[in-house]
């Protein structure tokens, strides 16, 4: 018999028990249907962030505070401990070095946060995040204005009382007015305001548009004012700095690291402040998401071996019940390679089936998710081709038992059986 | 010429001190198109002969010449092939595959042939012509469920004839059938013994063996008796023939 013989035996006897054929392919499919559905989940994830990341400009370098970022009594040495605190991390007087000594800086912005509630007229709002920040915010973090303007240098500086919009924020609170020159009071401080920024989405996670922007020197001294600010300046969490050229942003780097090293008085190896590049931070949820897959990558191997033990023991029934069909396909000339590859390209039809409505499952789990929720979902190719070799695999792997044992029945006996 | 030859065939089941001799020495020789009946009551190794003779078993000891070759070492595979090639069998149970068409279940042995496969065409047409040659002509998309216990038997016939094989093995080809259709069943034989076919048929049924040319007589695993059984068997023959000449 030839292979188109031997699929058109398998495809009677499956179709002929359209059921059972069903349940037996059932592991199979949820196994790759979930794993499509989640690799698909985690990809879109994926490419969303990087999508963000980018978004942001290649030429973007973030420094951070290590000892904020790392948080107190997060390891032995890197704070918790009141010298520590008053020693570490940057400050805000920091950018204005950068900005200053540093060759090849474009811009460089200044972030500080803190959570207030913001009030107009009867609308009240809990818990909006202030992000304070310098005058190349919007350019930086590519924000554009929609109405008003953005504050200046001279604003920043005289810590003048205004805010910028996000846009859904000044929906919430304003609703169809115009809300330039109006007055908004987050915690116990009233600012005019001067613009609303166009919708901007989330971005990292974070909702740009539903928060309020104001000078950071208003921040520092209205809403996280520091006992340490007299000693050493207002600490901040993250310095973004724009370099002119990405080519020579290792250079930059460098530059940036001394500098700071020598302003906080430590040396490279214990440095308080930390300079990574977007790559870098591409990096770090490559690894994460790297992590994830190999999750993913045993729950499906899990489940197809589940799915393929499912197989093998439907298939050693059914090489029970149709016994006697083994012995009259013997006794007209079935040789036991014939059997065998009967069950076998059985088993392995029966999985490959089960691969493809898995796929078809999967890839509809896809599109249903991305559409229903706000998660975006990719289709990869190439988790639906490894699912189906592995389904063929886990067909072949899990059927020869069974089609071995069919091939060595005894004629006679199998004509015997009832 | 004979077609079936057998020397000392001896068959013995089970180990060591409890033995069990199904067949003890069997010789015997069956002629191209004769039509040979093999009787014996229960226990006589008369299963084990046909279960030999179909090359569906090996003898312990002895050899097995069919049509010129010798099958006694064959090893399963070529017992699958010589099976496939030269015999043709009929079940008492007519062994049909379920929820295969008559058509399809005539076809079968043609899936498994090994030298000068026909295609899908040729092996259509050997099956209608088979099924046709049986009076089924008109039943070819019927399930075996959907036809009554002569016309299955009838199916298997054309399943056993479709290879053109040396010799049919008929094991109680009526002992499922109530008697009108197991004499149908019977003329069917006698026709392709008329046409030329070497047939061995066991059966229970001294009426039934008395149709054959020669009865063989089993007995605890040896030969009893042979013997001939005059003319009634090729003068039913001979008739069936005139009437329906295929």
């Amino acid at each position: 018999m030839n292979l188109s013989e031997f699929l058109q035996l398998a495809w009677e006897s499956i179709s002929g028990n359209k059921l059972r054929s069903l349940l037996t392919m059932l592991g199979i499919i949820i196994g790759v249907a979930s794993v499509i559905t989640m690799v698909g989940i985690s990809a879109g994830t994926e490419a969303t962030i990087e999508e963000q990341i980018t978004g942001l400009g290649s030429n973007l370098l973030f420094v951070q505070s290590s000892f904020i970022r790392f948080g107190p009594g997060a390891g032995p040495g890197s704070g918790g401990d009141f010298t520590a605190q008053l020693r570490g991390g940057l400050v805000y007087d920091d950018a204005f070095a950068i900005a200053d000594e540093v060759e090849g800086v474009a811009a460089v912005v200044v972030e500080q946060q803190s959570s207030e509630t913001v009030k107009v007229g009867n609308v009240t709002l809990d818990s909006v995040t202030v992000l304070g920040s310098t005058a190349d915010f919007p350019s930086v973090r590519d924000m554009q204005i929609g109405e008003g303007r953005y504050f200046t240098d001279q604003e920043v500086e005289r810590k003048q009382k205004v805010a910028v919009l996000g846009s859904a924020l000044a929906q919430e609170l304003f609703e169809a007015a115009d809300p330039i020159g109006q007055t908004v009071t987050a915690g116990n401080t009233k600012l005019t305001v001067i613009g609303v920024f166009e919708e901007r989405g989330l971005v990292s996670g974070v909702d740009f548009d539903s928060q309020l922007y104001t000078p950071i020197t208003v921040v520092f001294q209205k809403f996280t004012p520091s006992m340490f600010a007299r000693i050493r300046g207002d600490n901040v969490r993250m310095i973004y700095v724009e370099v002119e050229n990405p080519e020579v942003l290792d250079s930059t780097i460098e530059q940036i690291e001394l500098l700071l090293a020598k302003r906080h008085d430590v040396t490279l190896e214990e440095a308080d402040f930390t300079v990574t590049t977007q790559q870098d931070i591409i990096e770090t949820r490559e690894a994460t998401t790297e992590a994830f897959r190999s999750l993913l990558g045993w729950v499906a191997g899990v489940s197809l071996i589940v799915g393929g033990i499912g197989i093998m023991n439907i298939m050693l029934v059914s090489v029970t019940e149709r016994t006697r069909e083994i012995g009259i396909r013997q006794a007209i000339g079935a040789a036991p390679q014939d059997i065998r590859w009967q069950f076998l390209t059985e088993a392995v039809t029966l999985s490959m089936a089960g691969g493809l409505i898995g796929v078809l499952v999967g890839v509809a789990g896809s599109w249903v998710f991305g559409t229903l929720s706000d998660m975006r979902t990719v289709i990869v190719t190439g988790s639906i081709l490894l699912a189906f070799v592995s389904a063929a695999a886990v067909g072949i792997f899990f059927g020869f038992y069974p089609a071995n044992r069919a091939s060595q029945l005894d004629p006679i006996e199998a004509l015997r059986h009832e | 010429m004979s077609i079936i030859q057998t020397f000392e065939l001896t068959k013995t089941y089970g180990m060591g001190e409890i033995r069990v001799r199904a067949l003890d020495g069997v010789s015997l020789s069956i002629d191209q198109g004769e039509f040979v009946a093999v009787m014996g009551p229960s226990g006589s190794g008369k299963s084990t002969l046909m279960n030999i003779l179909g090359c569906l078993d090996h003898p312990t000891e002895g050899r097995y010449i069919l049509d010129s070759v010798d099958v006694s070492q064959m090893n399963r595979a070529e017992l699958a092939g010589v099976r496939n090639a030269r015999i043709g069998f009929i079940f008492q149970s007519y062994n049909l595959l379920p929820r295969t068409s008559a058509l399809k279940n005539v076809m079968a042995p043609l899936l498994y042939e090994r030298n000068n496969r026909r295609g899908k065409e040729e092996r259509e047409a050997a099956a209608t012509q088979a099924l046709e040659a049986v009076g089924l002509g008109d039943r070819m998309q019927h399930l075996p469920q959907e036809l009554s216990g002569g016309q299955q038997q009838r199916v298997a016939i054309a399943r056993a004839l479709v290879n053109d094989p040396a010799f049919v093995l008929a094991d109680e080809p009526t002992g499922n059938l109530d008697s009108q259709s197991g004499e149908e069943i019977l003329n069917l034989l006698h026709q392709l013994h008329g046409q030329g076919r070497t047939i061995v048929m066991v059966s229970h049924d001294p009426e039934i063996a008395a149709q054959a040319q020669r009865t063989i007589y089993l007995r605890d695993g040896r030969l009893e008796s042979i013997t001939r059984n005059g003319s009634r068997a090729r003068a039913y023959a001979r008739a069936e023939v005139k009437h329906e000449p295929v």
